[in-house]
C-alpha cells in the first residue's frame, strides 16, 4: 500500500496498460495530472489543438494496433476534442480519452470551464465515465482500457473532476478479473452456421469476398488469405481493410464502391454469393441498395450483433470475431477452382485498365500519377496517412498497400484535418517507418498548426499537399451534379514553402510531371519533415464515381482519353 | 407493431440518458419507457413499448445489448407474457351523471380515490386495451386530467428475465 493522489493512481493505471506515449494538451482541470506525468516513464506529445490530439492517438492506435490515449482539460479542452472522438467511433479504433473536469462540488452549477462532457460524447463513445470518487478510479479505468480494445473496439472517456485527481488514499494496483454484467463477447459459432455457410459457399459459383476494417482489426490477415486461396474466392476490400490482402496477391480486386475500380463494382454486381467479412454495408460501399449484388446470396461474418440486417438482409450471419470465425469454419471448406470466374473478372480488369490515367501520356501534372510515383519510389513498407476529399481516394486508388496497418484514414466520419495529426501518431507507433501523409490544400489548412509539434518533436513524416485551389470533392459533386456552380469551393493557400520554413522545416513546389521524382528522392533525403505541395490539375476528378442513389453498376467510369 | 421489450440495467448515473439517447440517435419512437426497481438492488428493470417493424425490433435490442450499462434484453412480444398499465383519470360528474359513472367505474373494475362536488378521480389498472377501453366511455362526461404510469410486463412462468436456461442460446448477454 502506498499514499497516492488520483492523478498518481491514474498514471499509475495507464502504465499498468503498458501505455508508453499519450497526446494531450493541459488546462486549468487537469493540472494535476500534468504535474504527477513526469513521475511516470510516459512520453508526451503536446498538439497545437486537442482535436489534434485525439487523432494522433487515433493514427498512434491503428497502427499499433495498442490502445491510444489523449488527455484534455475541461470545458473547451473536452469540446475540442469531440471531432476526434467521434472520428474514432466511426471507425471502431481504441482510444481513451482522459479530460479533467471542474471539482465535484460545482458540477452542475456552469464553473468556470465547466461542460457536461459526458451528456456530449455519450453516443460518439462506446462508453464514458465520470469518476467522483478516487476510490472508483482504478476499477474505472481498466474497465476503459478492456472495453476500448475488446470486440468491437472504439473509444472509451473518462472525466475526472479536479478533486478526484488531488484526493488522497492508501492505493495498491488492484489486478482482479474484470467484472462487467453488461459487457458479454460474442459466443462461440454453432456447428449447424458453419455447415450452412460452407454449404453455401461450395455452391457458389461467383462469390466475392468483401474484406473491411475487421478482419485488420480482428489480425485475421491470415485466415483472410487461406480462405480466399482455398475456395479461390477473390476479395474486394473496403477503405478501411485496405491492406489486410497484399494489393498484389492475385486474388486482391482492390477497392470497391462509390470510387472502387470498375472491375470491383462490376464482381460484386454479378456475384451469386457475397461474403462480408468484418464490414457494415456503408453507403459508400453498396450504393443503391435496391440494385446492390442483386443476384447474391449473402454471408455477413460480423461481431457486432448490431450491424446484421441493418443496411442489406443477409440469408446467413455469423457473429464473432472474424478470425475466430474463419478458424473454425476453415475444416469445413473445401478447395475449389473457379477458374472461369476468376478469368472473367482478369478480363473486366484489363479492360478498365486502358482508361487509367497513370497508363496515359500527359505532360500535366495529375494527382495521379504524383501518388503513383510516390507509390513506386517510397519505401514499400512506408504508412500512408490521408486526409479527407479527392486527396484520400486517389490516395486509396494509386498508393499500392501490401502490408496490414499501413493505411490509416478517416473512414466513417470522414474527418478533414485528419491527415497531419494521425501521421504524427503513426510516426510514434512505428519510428523507423516512412510516413507519407496525403492531403489536399483545404483539409491540410484545418491542422497546420501541427507542423510545429513536427518541429518540437523532431519527427521525419513527408507531407504531400494536392494543391488545386478548390475544396475538391466538393467541387467535383459540385461539377457533376450542381451545375459547376462552384459556391464556396475556392479556397487561396499560403506559401506552403514559406510555411514550412516558418516552422523551421523544408518546403518543396512542383509544379511539372518531370520533377515527381526528384523531388520525392528529395524528400526521402531530407532530414526533418517536408512539406511537398504538389501544384495538380485544377478541376482533376475522382473516378470511377457511384453517384449518391446509383447502383454500383452504374459507375461514371474513368473518360477513354485524356481530359 | 407494437414491440415490447424489457431491460435489466445496471442502477448507475445515466442509465436512462444512454437508453433514451439511443432511441433519439437511431430515431425510434417510444411509445412508453417505465423505469422501476426490482428485487436486485443494483439492478433496475426498464420496460419499453415501441412501434417498429421485426427487422428493427431485432436490431433495437442488439444497439441496447451494446449499452455496457444493459445487463439484459428480450423481446418479449411474441412470448406468454402479462402487460398492465395504470392510469389516474379525473372526471367531470354533475348529480345526474355522478351514478352512471360510478357503474362505469365498476364494470371496469377500477377504483375512485377521490371525490369531489363535480369530479371523481379514478384509478384503473390493466391492460392498454382495457384502459383505453375505459377512457374512451369515460370521454362523453368531460376528462379533466389523466396521467398513466406507462406500461409494466412480465413473462408468465416460473423463469425470471434474463435466466439463461431459457434465454442463454446465444440471443442476448447472460447474466454471470
Amino acid at each position: 500500500m502506498k499514499k497516492l493522489n488520483g492523478a498518481q493512481i491514474m498514471w499509475e493505471c495507464i502504465v499498468h496498460e503498458g501505455v508508453k506515449q499519450i497526446f494531450g494538451y493541459p488546462g486549468g482541470a487537469n493540472l494535476p495530472i500534468f504535474h504527477h506525468l513526469t513521475e511516470y516513464p510516459i512520453d508526451l506529445v503536446l498538439p497545437r489543438h486537442e482535436q489534434s490530439a485525439a487523432h494522433m492517438a487515433d493514427g498512434f492506435a491503428r497502427v499499433s494496433g495498442q490502445v491510444g490515449v489523449a488527455l484534455a482539460t475541461s470545458g473547451p479542452g473536452a469540446t475540442n476534442l469531440v471531432t476526434g472522438i467521434a472520428t474514432a467511433m466511426l471507425d471502431s479504433s481504441p482510444v481513451v480519452f482522459f479530460t479533467g473536469q471542474v471539482g465535484s462540488h460545482l458540477l452542475g452549477f456552469d464553473a468556470f470551464q465547466e461542460v457536461d462532457v459526458i451528456g456530449i460524447t455519450m453516443p460518439i463513445t462506446k462508453h464514458n465515465y465520470l469518476v467522483t470518487d478516487v476510490n472508483d478510479l482504478t476499477s474505472t479505468i481498466r474497465e476503459a482500457f478492456y472495453i476500448a480494445r475488446s470486440g468491437r473496439p472504439g473509444p472509451v472517456l473518462i472525466d475526472i473532476p479536479k478533486d478526484v485527481q488531488s484526493a488522497v488514499i492508501e492505493w495498491e494496483y488492484d489486478d482482479s478479473p474484470i467484472h462487467l454484467a453488461g459487457y458479454k463477447l460474442e459466443p462461440a459459432l454453432k456447428a449447424g452456421e458453419l455447415g450452412s455457410a460452407a454449404e453455401m459457399i461450395k455452391q457458389a459459383k461467383k462469390p466475392v469476398i468483401l474484406a473491411g476494417h475487421g478482419v485488420l482489426l480482428s489480425g485475421a490477415m491470415q485466415e483472410l488469405k487461406d480462405f480466399a486461396e482455398k475456395t479461390m474466392t477473390p476479395v474486394a476490400v473496403t477503405l478501411l481493410g485496405i491492406g489486410c490482402l497484399p494489393a498484389s496477391h492475385p486474388l486482391n480486386l482492390g477497392l470497391m464502391g462509390m470510387h472502387g475500380e470498375a472491375w470491383v463494382n462490376q464482381a460484386i454486381q454479378e456475384a451469386d454469393l457475397l461474403l462480408a467479412f468484418g464490414m457494415r454495408f456503408d453507403d459508400r460501399v453498396t450504393g443503391n441498395l435496391k440494385s446492390f449484388a442483386p443476384a447474391a446470396k449473402k454471408i455477413h461474418f460480423e461481431i457486432d450483433r448490431s450491424e446484421i440486417n441493418k443496411n442489406v438482409t443477409v440469408e446467413l450471419a455469423l457473429i464473432g470475431d472474424i478470425g475466430e470465425s474463419l478458424r473454425q469454419l476453415a475444416p469445413h471448406l473445401e478447395a475449389s477452382d473457379r477458374s472461369d470466374w476468376n478469368e472473367h473478372i482478369s478480363d473486366l480488369r484489363i479492360e478498365s485498365g486502358k482508361r487509367d490515367i497513370k497508363n496515359l501520356k500527359t505532360d500535366k501534372l495529375h494527382a495521379a500519377h504524383v501518388i503513383h510515383d510516390i507509390s513506386l519510389l517510397a519505401d514499400p513498407d512506408c504508412i500512408v496517412v490521408t486526409d479527407v476529399g479527392q486527396n484520400q481516394m486517389w490516395a486509396a486508388q494509386y498508393f499500392t498497400r501490401e502490408k496490414p496497418y499501413t493505411l490509416v484514414t478517416s473512414g466513417g466520419l470522414g474527418t478533414m484535418g485528419f491527415g497531419l495529426p494521425a501521421a504524427i501518431g503513426a510516426k510514434f507507433a512505428r519510428p523507423d517507418a516512412e510516413v507519407w501523409c496525403i492531403s489536399g490544400d483545404g483539409g491540410f489548412q484545418m491542422t497546420q498548426a501541427e507542423l510545429q509539434t513536427l518541429k518540437q518533436e523532431g519527427l521525419k513524416v513527408n507531407i504531400v499537399i494536392l494543391n488545386n485551389g478548390y475544396l475538391g470533392m466538393v467541387r467535383q459533386w459540385q461539377e457533376l451534379f450542381f451545375s459547376r456552380n462552384y459556391s464556396g469551393t475556392p479556397i487561396t493557400s499560403p506559401d506552403f514553402v514559406k510555411l514550412a520554413e516558418a516552422h523551421g522545416l523544408t518546403g518543396l513546389r512542383i509544379t511539372q510531371r518531370s520533377e515527381i521524382e526528384a523531388a520525392i528522392r528529395k524528400a526521402q533525403e531530407t532530414e526533418g519533415s517536408v512539406v511537398l505541395e504538389f501544384k495538380i490539375e485544377r478541376e482533376d476528378m475522382v473516378f470511377p464515381m457511384v453517384p449518391t442513389g446509383a447502383g454500383l453498376h452504374e459507375m461514371i467510369r474513368r473518360p477513354e482519353t485524356l481530359p | 407493431m407494437q414491440h415490447t421489450l424489457v431491460a435489466l440495467v445496471e442502477n448507475k448515473p445515466g442509465v436512462l440518458t444512454r437508453v433514451a439517447s439511443l432511441f433519439q440517435r437511431r430515431s425510434y419512437n417510444i411509445d412508453s419507457l417505465t423505469v422501476g426497481r426490482t428485487e436486485n438492488p443494483g439492478i433496475s428493470r426498464i420496460t419499453i413499448v415501441v412501434d417498429t417493424d421485426q427487422n428493427s425490433a431485432e436490431r433495437l435490442t442488439a444497439y441496447l445489448l451494446k449499452l455496457i450499462n444493459i445487463v439484459w434484453v428480450e423481446d418479449i412480444t411474441e412470448k406468454p407474457m402479462v402487460s398492465r398499465d395504470l392510469a389516474m383519470v379525473k372526471v367531470s360528474v354533475n348529480p345526474s351523471s355522478r351514478a352512471e359513472v360510478m357503474q362505469l367505474v365498476d364494470v371496469f373494475r377500477a377504483r375512485i380515490i377521490d371525490v369531489g362536488n363535480d369530479s371523481l378521480m379514478i384509478e384503473i389498472t390493466g391492460s392498454e386495451e382495457k384502459i383505453e377501453g375505459f377512457i374512451d366511455t369515460l370521454k362523453p362526461f368531460g376528462i379533466l386530467e389523466m396521467v398513466r404510469a406507462g406500461v409494466v410486463a412480465m413473462g408468465r412462468g416460473a423463469n425470471p428475465l434474463g435466466d439463461p436456461r431459457v434465454n442463454g442460446n446465444g440471443s442476448g448477454k447472460v447474466p454471470t
